[in-house]
């Protein structure tokens, strides 16, 4: 049982939670997720680890509502309870000075990429960061990145807010620069994942992604979250979920998120005619 | 009653519902005894003298002993008789291999039919539990030592149990949310309700045990942070590691391991989609590869999930399969088709990733391999498909290495499993034991439940003597 202390939303669909999880506050470490069921009829969901305080015991969490379990997720508020909560999960980021890092997330990818930035930083990186949002109203994390970043560039796909297009773009900039940029980190949806290891590629920069394979246990036991990573097939909840975003198969990851994509849609309409029937 | 009237009883007959009903819901198949079939099954056995059967049996159940306090119509007695030394009769009389097990040794086997141990084991615990009149046994006086044992499966649960009773605080870590191990995630429901895991699992919490799930040890804590602070550690992790063929397009959608079939539709309930949340593709044509009980497990929750068709694929023949005489003949009779002497070389999907076809090839039998069964050997030129939507690789799974990976010195062996003395289940560290399908690769329940009770022995001994046995 985890208890809701705070919850605040940060854009139409964008929620911030802070869950009372002392342990795995106090063990956490950068890049690593939790798995929550919400109640007895719940799906367990994975959500990365945005933060986390030690002292106070919680962790906190930045989700996007998208279908079912979020949704019912976001309608909770401070002093609910979540029913299960299992973590810290995955591997932990692989944390060194490498030089010079740039950090690239994307929509609510910003929200893991924060712990990673702020890891990267305290190793005595350069870091630079690029956050981005289709829209003004969707850009989250500002001043967080910004305290943990040397540079911070903000890009939005519309032009509302920062510049207008897309983190590639900014990213191509840096490199073109001359900047000698020795590793980048992306997490957001798979086709920036994707666009951002096209960039790197041919320059041979080390590009770190995190796979959001569907998951079940988390554990390793179910091998749904399998992901092809250099011809071979790794299980991302244990072996992940980073990988080296030259060797992803990200069609295949694509596709097979849609999975359920049919079943989604008949829990979403369920849910939410249950909702308009209260 | 003479011996000679005893053996003129037929085996007894266990009602269950009708195969056609059945494959369309999740009930179990078998009703049980009845109090009258019961008594009649018991009076076949000629309480031997010298009990075979209780050779057979992994943790040595006085076998007679129980049946007769059935004759006499004590049922209470009974079902305390066997929990001398089995803490889940009610499990074990519906998943062990009996045929292969204590019923292979009855005397009565030699020239008929043996006594139906298992029924008459599932039947008294049925008994109890449903009469409300199961007990707490005494505790022994506490020791004031702490004892640690990660993983709720058979073996886990079987060291906690006897631990306990022993006067010991026992906490139980589990990773997932629920306990019971393969017994709430994987076996079905059909076979094996979990309403009775949970009554067991509520008897060891009113016997003091502790537990706490959602605790992935290896990640939350180490053995090593545990030890600083119990005074053993037992492990039984289980054999939790799906294996995959290897072929091409496994990847594709609709290809799952059995695991995840089976923990989407019992763990997480995906029979009840959308009521629960938790959504698994119901597939028209599904075809399970794979030859054990967790192959028929499979084919057969397909079959309740609405498929028109479900395959089993093996490759050897119908002799060599693993599973239990008894769950082949119920796949059968609920209209599982098989494929045997087939072995699957490739998955063909569509252009969304799909799986459409399996790719097959026939086998013949060749000579025998290290397995002592005869290895298959492809036919060439045989190659045929078959069409499918869902495929279940169910070829095996292998230990867990979640916590073999983060115990330093913790000896492993050539398949990952842990290395522990068979009487006594010690590893290669002080105070840190272990057994069951994380020793032995994947096993029976029963044989989980021995190696915990062998376990909690010396761990007892270790921990009221410092002594390592
Ligand atoms: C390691 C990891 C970390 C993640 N961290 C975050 C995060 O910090 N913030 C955030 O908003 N989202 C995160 N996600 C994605 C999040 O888990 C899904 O958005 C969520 O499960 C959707 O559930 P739903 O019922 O609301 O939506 P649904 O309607 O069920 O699904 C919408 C989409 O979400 C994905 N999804 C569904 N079920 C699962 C599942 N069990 N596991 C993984 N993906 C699933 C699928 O692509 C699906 O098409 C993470 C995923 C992974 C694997
Ligand atoms: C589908 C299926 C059908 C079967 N049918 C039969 C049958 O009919 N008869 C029979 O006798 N046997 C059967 N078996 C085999 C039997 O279930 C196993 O041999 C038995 O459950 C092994 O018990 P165990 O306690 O060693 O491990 P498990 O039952 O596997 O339990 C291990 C537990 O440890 C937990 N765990 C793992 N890693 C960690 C960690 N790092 N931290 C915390 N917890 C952890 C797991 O989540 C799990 O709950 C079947 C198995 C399957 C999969
Ligand atoms: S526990 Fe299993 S082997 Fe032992 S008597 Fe019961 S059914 Fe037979
Ligand atoms: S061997 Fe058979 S007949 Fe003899 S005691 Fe055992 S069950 Fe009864
Ligand atoms: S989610 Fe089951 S193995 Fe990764």
């Amino acid at each position: 049982m985890a208890k809701i202390v705070k919850k605040e939303r940060l854009s139409a669909d964008l929620v911030r939670m802070v869950l009372e999880a002392r342990e795995i506050a106090e063990t956490r470490k950068a890049g690593q997720f939790i798995v929550l069921r919400i109640n007895e009829q719940g799906e367990r969901i994975p959500l990365t680890i945005a933060d986390a305080d030690a002292k106070t015991g919680t962790v906190t969490i930045i989700f996007q509502e998208v279908g079912k379990s979020t949704r019912l997720l976001g309608s909770m508020g401070q002093g609910d309870d979540i029913l299960d909560l299992a973590g810290p999960l995955g591997k932990p980021t692989h944390i060194e000075n490498f030089g010079t890092a740039v950090c690239v997330g994307g929509g609510v990818g910003v929200a893991p990429m924060f712990p990673i930035t702020e890891a990267l930083k305290e190793a005595g990186n350069k870091v630079i960061t690029i956050i981005g949002s289709r829209t003004k109203d969707l850009l989250i994390l500002e001043d967080e990145m910004k305290a943990v970043s040397d540079r911070l560039l903000v890009m939005t796909d519309d032009g509302t807010y920062g510049q207008k297009g897309f983190v590639t773009q900014a990213l191509e900039e840096i490199i073109k620069s001359g900047e000698k940029v020795d590793i980048v980190v992306a997490i957001g949806p798979v086709v920036m994942m994707r666009a951002v290891s096209e960039v790197t590629r041919p320059y041979k920069i080390p590009t770190v992604v995190s796979l959001n394979s569907i998951m079940v246990d988390a554990t390793g036991m179910c091998g749904g979250c399998r992901v092809s990573v250099g011809g071979k097939s790794k299980f991302a909840c244990v072996e992940g979920p980073e990988f080296d975003g030259h060797q992803v198969d990200f069609k295949e990851l694509m596709m097979r998120q849609k999975t359920y994509m049919k079943q989604e849609h008949e829990s979403l309409e369920c849910f939410l005619n249950q909702a308009l029937k209260k | 009653m003479e011996a000679k009237e005893r053996m003129q009883i037929p085996r007894q007959k266990m009602p269950e519902q009708d195969p056609k009903a059945r494959g369309k819901n999740f009930d179990e198949v078998p009703f049980g005894y009845s109090e009258e079939t019961a008594i009649r099954e018991a009076q076949r056995c000629l309480k031997c003298k010298k009990p075979s059967c209780v050779a057979g049996c992994p943790v040595e159940i006085d076998i007679p002993g129980f049946i007769s306090l059935i004759e006499g119509g004590d049922f209470i007695g009974a079902a305390r008789k066997i929990k001398e030394t089995n803490a889940l009769p009610a499990v074990c009389g519906r998943v062990c291999p009996q045929e292969e097990q204590c019923e292979v040794k009855c005397i009565l086997a030699k020239k008929g039919d043996p006594v139906a141990i298992g029924r008459l084991e599932r039947f008294v615990a049925d008994y109890e539990r449903n009469a409300g009149k199961v007990q707490v046994p005494k505790i022994a006086v506490s020791t004031g030592k702490k004892i640690a044992v990660v993983g709720s499966g058979p073996a886990g649960l079987t060291v906690a149990g006897t631990l306990r009773l022993l006067g010991h605080d026992v906490t139980v870590f589990e990773a997932l949310h629920k306990t019971g191990g393969v017994l709430v995630y994987g076996i079905p429901e059909f076979r094996l309700p979990k309403a009775i895991v949970e009554a067991e699992v509520n008897y060891l919490k009113e016997m003091g045990v502790k537990f706490v799930t959602n605790y992935v040890i290896g990640k939350i804590r180490t053995v090593d942070t545990i030890l600083s602070e119990y005074d053993a550690v037992f492990l039984g992790t289980g054999a939790g590691l799906p294996l995959f063929l290897g072929v091409p397009g496994e990847n594709l959608n609709g290809v799952y391991s059995a695991n995840e079939y089976l923990t989407r539709s019992n763990l997480m309930k995906a029979y009840l989609f959308p009521k629960y949340d938790t959504p698994i593709v119901r597939g028209k044509n599904v075809a399970v590869i794979g030859g054990g009980n967790v192959a028929m497990d499979s084919a057969r929750t397909a079959l309740r999930l609405g498929a028109d068709n479900s395959y089993i694929i093996y490759r050897r023949s119908l002799d060599e399969m693993p599973a239990r005489k008894e769950e082949v003949h119920h796949a059968e009779e609920e209209g599982i088709q098989f494929h045997i002497l087939t072995n699957p070389v490739a998955f063909i999907g569509d252009e969304n990733n799909w799986v459409r076809e399996i790719e097959c090839q026939k086998q013949e039998l060749g000579e025998p391999d290290d397995s002592g069964r005869r290895r298959p050997v492809p036919v060439k030129g045989s190659e045929f498909r078959i069409p499918v939507d869902t495929v279940v690789v169910a070829i095996g799974n292998s230990p867990n290495p979640l916590v073999p990976a983060t115990t330093p010195g913790l000896d492993t062996g050539r398949k990952g499993n842990i290395v522990a003395n068979e009487e006594t289940g010690l590893t290669s560290r002080d105070g840190v034991y272990a057994g069951g399908d994380i020793v032995t690769g994947a096993a029976t329940v029963i044989l989980a439940m021995g190696a915990g009770r062998k376990a909690a022995q010396a761990m007892h001994a270790y921990v009221m003597n410092g002594k390592k046995e």
